[in-house]
């Protein structure tokens, strides 16, 4: 066995050690650059990973202890999961970067530590759901990731905060109750948790028609779940208060990726134990694109509606999961495609756009009503940049990253009459309206500010400025050179 | 119905999952939604050890030399019991955790007065 597959393992291990670690530190500034190099090690593993089983187009199984299958445990690792895995690293990475200064704020100096750990765990739990092979091993990820993320949330010590978690966690609480019941009903018909077992038993089933009643009620348990922890429309209401009011590192991180990893989980669940033409059969695939098209459309409207900037990023994380799940509804290899695409763009956005508006608002006392922040673009230029470069490209403005995933969905449904119909009324429709909040939210930050309105000049931080860049770069790559990206989740997801 | 009766263990296991379900759901007392939770896991896990067990066989503990697989009950729905149950204390413990700052900043654990005192101060 080459030593580079060892690696998706030692970017886990590396995330859990570094969180156990943690408390033995001196205080929150090492504990920080602990998580930083945790994820940065992540990166670099991932990375060096895709080079290598990227071009060669390979999969590969690696088994967990000394157990073969079907008993023992595994990770499988293909190029879908190298380029997630890498995405979910750095995007991990520049989240703290750029939201450091406000965690340092937020949190009390004796919980910082303790906030750090619950990053290195989220991460580890996000590298986990990746690269999983065991259904019941993502179960056990699906709680640590839960627990976690309401942890980050409840950081910033407020009482907004305290009530927005306490929703987040009911919410997460019933759909993991509905993750674990489906996953023992499908134990039960099947008698195995290693994903290929699973999926050898699920067809013999669907071939000799048995358990039929059982497997779907499975299939709808298991999407249910997931669908309520990824705030799929109609469960999407525990999202904007808990996204907008965390510190600004928890938002990016549970906005760009913790909401991401269970999708990226139905996926995987989807090729890997049900196939993609059992979903279709059980129809599975239509009700996801509905809620989907009606998330894309309600969470536009939310955030319309919203005046605090943070809040109002919340509810366009729910219009664009609307995209993914729709991507994933159209039940096609292409559509898939698209949606694992818009989960990289969204990933690489929304994180920037967090970080510019908690910048932005720095020099304001953080007043984040939008109304507060005029002119503020003036004062921390670089944020300005980033916001907007985000906000166009959430809109889907040609060479950024939020068009092409757009083309890619648009195309994606030409071969459905009905489904196309849908789809291409509802982009056109959703488009205008993040027009409709994104350029006047950009308009507000660059106009020039009333008498007496305006802050300090506030000084670039290093960090911020890092993180800022790596994002608008990768906004640009993913709206211009998209071709290596595509491929790679073409090829891995056929591979899957 | 029949079938009901055969799979008692099952059933129960049905019915104590709907009542935690609902109670997760429904209830506006925090504490009590936490027991929910409890109910839930807990109906998932009997659901779960019934499924394991087999009449008339031993527990799957080796005592000498190795006996005939078939002899042996199936030990992988206790293993996921014993790791479920892991998951549910943490998960208990973190939201009575919560609870309890939500208490000590609003004096009360309804979670209808929690959020209308919360936008009563404005800042919900």
């Amino acid at each position: 066995m080459p030593f580079v597959y060892n690696f998706p393992f030692f970017s886990i291990f590396i995330c859990m050690i570094s969180g156990i670690v943690t408390p033995l530190l001196k205080n929150g500034r090492w504990a920080y650059r602990l998580s930083l190099f945790a994820s940065g090690a992540g990166v670099l593993l991932s990375g060096v990973l895709l080079g290598r089983i990227g071009p060669a187009n390979e999969s590969f199984s690696f088994m967990m202890g000394h157990f073969p299958a079907p008993w023992g445990n595994e990770l499988s690792v293909g190029p879908l999961e190298a380029v997630l895995a890498t995405a979910v690293c750095l995007v991990m990475m520049m989240a703290l970067l750029g939201g450091s200064r406000d965690i340092f704020e937020d949190v009390l100096p004796e919980k910082q530590k303790l906030y750090f750990i619950m990053m290195d765990e989220i991460l580890a739990a996000l590298l986990a759901l990746t690269y999983t092979n065991d259904i019941f091993t993502a179960y056990v990820f699906i709680e640590i990731s839960t627990i976690a993320a309401c942890a980050i949330v409840m950081a910033k010590d407020a009482s907004a905060t305290l009530v927005a978690t306490m929703r987040y966690l009911i919410m997460s609480l019933l759909g993991s109750g509905l993750v674990l019941i489906g996953i023992v009903l499908l134990y039960c018909i099947t008698g195995h948790l290693l994903f290929p077992s699973l999926q050898q038993w699920v067809l013999e089933l669907v071939a000799t028609g048995q358990y039929t009643i059982p497997l779907t009620v499975v299939v709808g348990l298991i999407v249910l779940g997931l669908g309520i922890k990824s705030a799929m429309f109609p469960f999407h209401l525990w999202l904007p208060p808990a996204h907008g009011s965390a510190t600004t590192a928890s938002s990016s991180v549970l906005s760009g990726l913790v909401v991401k990893g269970y999708i990226i989980l139905m996926i995987r669940l989807f090729y890997k134990v049900f196939t993609i033409e059992v979903i279709r059969e059980l129809r599975v695939t239509n009700m996801i694109f509905l809620f989907g098209l009606a998330g894309m459309i309600i969470g536009s409207i939310g955030a319309m509606k919203e005046g605090h900037i943070k809040r109002m990023l919340a509810y366009s994380s729910v219009a664009q999961l609307g995209y993914v799940f729709m991507g994933i509804g159209l039940g096609t290899d292409i559509g898939i495609m698209a949606a694992c695409f818009q989960i990289l763009v969204h990933a690489c956005t929304k994180p920037m756009l967090f970080s510019c508006a908690s910048a932005l608002s720095a020099g304001r006392h953080h007043n984040k009503k939008l109304h507060a922040l005029r002119g503020a673009a003036y004062e921390n230029k670089l944020a300005g940049i980033g916001f907007t470069v985000g906000a166009l490209s959430m809109i889907g403005i040609p060479l950024f990253a939020g068009f092409a995933a757009k083309v890619f969905f648009a195309s994606a449904t030409m071969a459905q009459p009905v489904k196309m119909w849908m789809t291409l009324l509802t982009l056109a429709l959703s488009t205008v309206l993040n027009a409709l909040y994104y350029i006047p939210a950009v308009t507000v930050l660059w106009s020039r500010p009333a008498e007496g309105e305006t802050g300090e000049k506030q000084p670039v931080h290093p960090a911020f400025a890092v993180s800022t860049v790596v994002f608008i770069a990768a906004v640009f790559f993913l709206g211009i050179c998209y071709e290596p990206v595509v491929t790679l989740i073409q090829n891995g997801l056929a591979l899957l | 119905m029949e079938h009901l009766l055969i799979n008692h263990y099952e059933t129960a296991a049905v019915i104590l999952f709907g009542i935690g379900f609902l109670n997760l759901l429904l209830q506006n007392n925090l504490v009590k939604k936490v027991i929910g939770v409890g109910i839930m896991d807990s109906s998932v896990y009997l659901f779960l050890a019934s499924q394991g067990y087999i009449e008339g066989r031993l527990a799957p503990i080796l005592v000498g030399e190795v006996a005939n697989a078939a002899d042996y009950i199936n030990p992988i729905p206790a293993g996921l019991v014993l790791t479920g149950i892991v998951v549910s204390v943490s998960v208990t413990a973190f939201s009575l955790a919560l609870i309890q700052r939500l208490y000590q900043k609003y004096k009360t654990v309804n979670f209808d007065e929690i959020v209308q005192l919360a936008r009563q101060k404005g800042d919900e």
